[in-house]
């Protein structure tokens, strides 16, 4: 795992957030609007967008969801911290 | 089943521990109106809707109330981080303390535990989403209070 004080761990993580938010939203929309082809549209696009970043984090710090993990030296879903740790 | 993501929905920093705010935000995790009740609601209610599109959406609210919840926590877990004794003792939070320490646990702020009553499943969707809609009335009534009678927190 890299160092992960620095503004760059927050950043990727704060732009996940906001993305996933973004989701979160539109699947709520789509549960009760699920023949709404523009709300597909936006939500295949964002979801395309935080699947990179999701991996580009998993790749730099520590994946986010086990099924993320590309570590084969150190099992980073033990090691990285918690959220609720705040200050990273 | 669940998965869980190693991040929250929103960050918490909280740079100063309080423990008299803690005593008050801990409603929001294990109160009447918390988001402990608010996800066993909806996922509690999800079964009984004959609609798949409500039994989606309640599920996926009562999934993203998880999330609120784990958030609240961690505010009240960083409000209450490395106490020392004598702000345990000065804050009142000593009532707390002594039967949880620094653990999290869900109850009001009054210290009335969590409670399944503070809900209800009916079996029925059109009386469930009516109890929904009050809950949710609750929640923007209580958030706006807890900040309006505080300090920043950060």
């Amino acid at each position: 795992m890299r160092q992960i004080q620095g503004n760059e761990h927050s950043r990727m993580l704060k732009d996940i957030g906001i993305i996933s938010f973004v989701l979160v939203e539109l699947t709520q929309y789509l549960d009760t609007h699920p023949y709404d082809k523009q709300a597909m549209e936006y939500f295949n696009h964002y979801a395309r967008i935080e699947k990179q970043m999701k991996q580009e984090f998993a790749s730099r710090y520590y994946p986010l969801n086990a099924a993320l993990s590309q570590d084969q030296k150190e099992w980073n879903w033990a090691l990285a911290p918690m959220p609720w740790e705040g200050g990273c | 089943m669940w998965n869980y993501e190693r991040r929250l929905q929103f960050p918490v920093n909280i740079k100063e521990p309080n423990a008299k705010l803690a005593q008050v935000i801990i409603s929001q995790f294990g109160g009447p109106d918390g988001e402990l009740a608010a996800s066993q609601r909806y996922l509690s209610q999800r079964y009984a809707t004959p609609y798949r599109e409500v039994a989606g959406i309640l599920t996926d609210i009562g999934t993203e109330e998880l999330a609120h919840m784990e958030m609240v926590s961690a505010i009240v877990h960083q409000l209450t981080r490395n106490l020392s004794m004598e702000e345990i003792e000065k804050s009142g939070f000593n009532k707390y303390y002594v039967d949880h320490t620094l653990g999290l646990w869900p109850q009001a702020a009054g210290g009335v535990p969590f409670n399944a009553c503070f809900f209800q499943s009916k079996g029925d969707v059109i009386t469930d989403l009516f109890e929904d809609m009050a809950a949710d009335a609750t929640t923007t009534k209580e958030q706006p209070t807890i900040s309006r009678s505080q300090k920043p927190l950060i």
